[in-house]
């Protein structure tokens, strides 16, 4: 993009100035910083999100207006494409334009210079030798040469010229450059989708926005096997096979056939000694009537799998539909029910009068989770299986749950561990049952039932009424009365709300006088009756271990998180068989060869054009009645400085061509 | 020998010197390809020889990069030596606890870049060029102790795993004191080049603060620790593009605090032309080339670093450019400095508006390195902080 000066024309027509305004240099700075502007948008804000996500963070307003100026796919936008294409004619032009004299400066040697001309130039000198001036001429050629300069002579009036120049290359410097950026761009224009882009406009192809099964997929979200370059993903359960790839496109995807079937063999993960992962890998297999017989591989990160120009990647693994084994713990209940799953499978079961569906969402077989410790703060350690699920109610309403399969400890204690959140984008709130001394969730239960059973809790009321009653020595009837309801009350309300409702309670019915005072004597009495309602069926001597205290406290504080827990069942994952998916990435990339191409081009243009300085040089040798006189100029389109001293060391050696220099 | 600030130092080695340099480069090569002939693979062999025809040619006419090479390789082996098969050995052995082991050889070089830029600094204010030749010294050392650390490393790494080994040069603690040796590399290289002792102080401030960054991150987030490589590290790749990068960011960086100084002597002469500061400092010309040397080394490396990634990412990630924010931040880079180089090649720009911009740049390139890594969350997020 040189700024060549121009000369003045008079009268320019329109696409002469349209010409010379595109290929100017102001226009060409102007457009990069523009494009590095603009690249900035999409590295801010996360690209290709899930459309909900997005909805979530800006709300519907700013949702609409980013969604409008294509903010969650940036880089295919149209206004940025506008940008690039604008920058690739720029250059376009710019190479169109200097070209033909770049390559005629590349190879021509200047022989119309004149002696005046010469001695204008910063870099000249000139002296005398014995020789004539066909002698002088003929060495000083063939030092040039020897030099590694191309050189040429003319005779002139004034005497021979010898013109020489090394480093001509420097000019394709410029043109490589220049032609790289447009020849990436083209290729990158091969491989984009902007001809998805262009049938959606026309309306041959529809995206995709539902989650349904391949089969019911309409044609007009299919794409057949052609030479389109595309980026699509797969997920294939070990043992099963695919020969589609999904495209994701906007908040939908298309179906990419493949002209070959994948199987997946087995897809496995390698940990080094501290646990991280090491490799991952799968055993692949393509089948392909082209093929005597099936292809069998291996492919991991940084070794995919080429075949027929298609690339197969390793990008990621899931789970693929593993069988899960659970046991469906109601709370407040003696018995469980089995239950068997697999995940992404839908169970329906009932709990009383209330209907669930259980969709079972991930497993993971190891859960390495950080666990400081006080002397290693980074400590991290394996947690072991969890399962991930949802509970939709028949509203259609879901809470999502991640339950582990061994228990937890905590503070010396074990604790069943289960979260819930009621959306992705909310963190998971951790319900922790205590774990009983037969390393069960019966004795949560039992005392749960207790605390629901009215009978008992009235019973237990009655009794520690009639106790604080004596300690103050009153009888009064309605001070019986109320005390005792007052209690039962206060166990209904944890056992629905949690303390949550209680402390609530007190600060809505109680007149404010009076909360002061009561308030702490009112949660005082609740842990009281639930102590009574666990120790019930204790006889009266035995002595309370302190494990029993612990538990106590710890299955009040579960009892008081469980009406935000959401589920009447707690589900225990006891045996399970994984089955893994394999995440593979499919691409189809014609244009590679030539982007490569353009990278070529431009590392070996911006290397000619920063450290190949294109020098030239000029000796004129003049007859004289003794001998001749040389009249040497030279000079560098780059790094003057460096050539000072070559100058110096070519003219030196010229110089000694004759030892009668004087 | 006093010469002139900013005259070309061009002297050429006696050619034994030369040929001696050349063949030893040339036999380190053929024995590294005949110790580890059954793990190379052909990328690692190229690798090799084009280590050793780079480390040739430097050194044929650069004592000083001759004699760090040889310090390095002798400290790195007698390091190897000490240690053994026992990574033990680094809390008790002396010479390694004191001076070899990686986090003893890296904690000489913050010490000893520090004390340079210090040394630096008062060669210029006291106008000695003796202290200044003291500062070249110590940033010698410095670097020498830092590609030791790093050449430990490497062993150490292996000496934990022999699936854990891997080159030094993969998480955002050990790319920092890659950082802090190239750049400092570059810059004596310039300086012997053109004579600019005086500007050494203004370049060893951003090592400086990258070694002060590098100190926090070792002993607040115990970056310091070698961590096994995840699996889309494990790649050749890895071996060049990261260096490739980092003579980038190094020149980008050098560039830009010439542009400091260039600017601070420019205000200096304004307000008084024959100011201290001025007459110690090289002439405005010569920094302006510079920096415009540096910028298109930079650029150069840069370019070829940022292909180099496109085609690791054509080999890990499934394309060979994915718009991932540091591939964007990458051409973001890119861009900026090559308006930069248009602005000054073809637009004959120069002075104060192309130094500002060349400060500027380093804050982009900042970003770029940094930035990216602590504010944005993508495919390249290997050195969160």
């Amino acid at each position: 993009m040189a700024d060549s000066s121009t000369p003045q024309v008079q009268r320019q027509t329109l696409s002469q100035r349209l010409f010379l305004f595109l290929g100017s240099m102001d226009l060409a700075i102007t457009l990069l910083l523009t494009l590095a502007i603009a690249s900035i948008i999409g590295t801010v804000l996360q690209q290709n999100q899930p459309y909900t996500d997005y909805v979530i963070k800006f709300g519907p307003f700013w949702f609409e207006l980013f969604e409008s100026a294509g903010l969650y796919d940036v880089y295919s936008s149209l206004w940025f494409l506008a940008i690039l294409t604008l920058l690739v004619i720029s250059t376009s032009v710019c190479v169109i334009r200097h070209t033909p004299s770049m390559l005629r400066d590349m190879w021509n040697l200047r022989t119309h210079v004149q002696e005046k001309s010469l001695q204008a130039l910063k870099h000249n000198e000139r002296w005398t030798v014995a020789s004539q001036a066909e002698q002088t001429a003929n060495a000083l050629q063939v030092e040039f040469a020897k030099q590694g300069f191309r050189v040429k002579q003319t005779i002139k009036p004034e005497g021979i010229l010898v013109s020489a120049m090394r480093g001509g290359m420097n000019r394709m410097g410029y043109i490589l450059t220049h032609s790289a950026i447009v020849v990436i761009c083209l290729g990158g224009l091969l491989d984009s989708n902007l001809p998805l882009k262009w049938a959606e406009w026309r309306g041959t192809i529809k995206i995709e926005t539902r989650d349904i099964a391949v089969s019911e997929i309409p044609e007009a979200s299919k794409l057949p096997v052609g030479r389109q370059a595309f980026r699509g993903s797969i997920n294939i359960p070990e043992g099963r096979s695919s020969s589609i790839a999904f495209v994701a496109m906007r908040d939908g995807y298309l179906v990419q056939s493949l002209p070959f079937r994948i199987e997946v063999k087995d897809f496995r993960i390698e940990h080094y000694a501290t646990g991280q992962p090491k490799s991952f890998e799968t055993d692949l297999v393509i089948h392909d009537t082209d093929l005597a017989e099936p292809l069998a591989t291996t492919i991991s990160v940084n070794h995919p799998l080429i075949y027929k120009g298609y690339a197969i990647y390793q990008a990621s693994f899931s789970d693929g539909g593993s069988k899960l084994e659970i046991e469906a713990w109601p709370f407040a209940a003696a018995q469980a029910t089995l239950v068997e799953t697999k995940v992404f499978e839908n169970t329906q079961f009932h709990w009383g009068k209330q209907q669930f569906q259980l969709e079972m969402t991930a497993f993971r077989p190891f859960n390495i989770n950080p666990d400081p410790t006080e002397e290693d703060p980074a400590r991290l350690r394996n947690f072991g299986p969890t399962m991930g699920f949802k509970l939709r109610s028949e509203t259609g309403e879901a809470l999502e749950y991640l339950n582990y399969m061994l228990p937890v400890q905590r503070e010396g204690r074990d604790f069943f561990l289960s979260g819930v959140r009621s959306s992705p984008a909310d963190e998971f709130g951790y319900l922790y049952i205590p774990v009983d001394s037969q390393g069960e969730i019966t004795g949560f239960n039992q005392f749960l039932m207790r605390v629901r059973d009215k009978a008992l809790v009235a019973e237990i009321a009655q009794q520690m009424m009639a106790e604080t009653l004596a300690a103050i020595n009153s009888d009064e009837q309605n001070l019986q009365q109320s005390l005792q309801s007052t209690l039962v009350k206060l166990i209904a309300m944890f056992e629905q709300g949690g303390f949550a409702s209680v402390t609530e309670f007190i600060e809505t019915s109680l007149p404010e006088v009076e909360r002061a005072s009561l308030g702490p004597a009112y949660l005082a009495m609740l842990r009281e009756m639930l102590a009574r309602i666990y120790f019930s069926d204790l006889s009266d001597n035995e002595m309370v271990a302190d494990e029993q205290l612990l538990f106590l406290q710890d299955a009040v504080d579960a009892m008081g998180s469980l009406p935000r827990y959401g589920s009447p069942v707690y589900l225990m994952l006891t045996d399970y068989e994984q089955v893994e998916a394999s995440g593979l990435q499919v691409a189809h990339a014609p244009g590679k060869p030539v982007v490569y191409l353009g990278c070529a081009f431009l590392i070996t243009g911006v290397f000619l054009l920063f450290y190949l300085p294109q020098r030239r040089f000029w000796a004129l040798a003049k007859t004289q009645q003794q001998g001749s006189t040389v009249i040497l100029a030279g000079m560098s389109n780059r790094n003057s400085r460096d050539f000072e001293p070559f100058f110096e060391q070519i003219s030196n050696r010229l110089k000694q061509l004759d030892g009668n220099s004087h | 020998m006093t010469t002139k600030i900013g005259t070309l130092n061009l002297i050429e080695d006696r050619p034994l010197i030369q040929w001696l340099w050349r063949g030893a480069m040339a036999l380190a090569a053929l024995a590294l390809l005949v110790i580890y002939a059954d793990v190379f693979d052909v990328y690692e062999i190229s690798i090799v020889i084009f280590t050793a025809v780079t480390m040739a040619l430097l050194g044929q006419n650069w004592a000083g990069f001759r004699h760090h090479s040889i310090t390095v390789t002798i400290l790195s082996l007698l390091a190897i030596q000490r240690y053994g098969a026992d990574l033990s050995l680094a809390d008790s052995d002396f010479l390694l606890s004191y001076i070899l082991a990686s986090q003893s050889a890296f904690m000489w070089m913050s010490a000893l870049f520090v004390l340079a830029t210090v040394t630096y600094f008062i060669g210029l204010i006291l106008r000695s060029d003796f202290t200044q030749q003291v500062g070249t010294g110590l940033t010698w050392s410095a670097a020498t102790m830092g590609m030791v650390g790093l050449m430990v490393r490497w062993k150490e790494s292996y000496l934990i795993g022999v699936d854990v080994g891997h080159i030094p040069v993969s998480n955002l603690y050990e790319v920092f004191i890659l950082f802090a040796v190239m750049t400092s590399i570059i810059y004596l290289f310039y300086e012997r080049r053109y004579q600019v002792r005086s500007l050494g102080g203004f370049v060893l401030l951003v090592i400086s603060a990258a070694v002060v960054f590098q100190l926090w991150y070792a002993f607040e987030r115990n970056a310091h620790e070698i961590q096994p490589l995840v699996p889309a590290l494990q790649s050749y790749w890895m071996k060049i593009h990261v260096p490739a990068n980092f003579v980038g960011y190094g020149t980008f960086a050098m560039a830009a605090m010439i542009g400091v100084a260039y600017l601070l002597v420019s205000w200096r002469q304004q307000v008084k032309a024959d100011s201290r500061l001025v007459q110690s400092m090289p002439s405005l010309a010569i920094m302006d080339e510079l920096m415009y040397k540096a910028i298109a080394l930079g650029f150069a490396f840069f370019t070829v670093a940022t292909i180099l990634g496109a085609l690791w990412a054509a080999e890990a990630w499934g394309g060979y450019w994915s718009w991932d924010p540091k591939e964007t931040w990458a051409l973001i880079v890119w861009l900026n400095y090559a308006a930069w180089l248009h602005m000054r090649m073809t637009k004959g720009w120069g002075g104060r508006p192309m130094a500002w911009w060349a400060v500027i740049g380093l804050f982009v390139t900042l970003f770029a390195f940094l930035g990216v890594n602590m504010f944005l969350s993508g495919l390249h997020s290997y050195g969160t902080l």
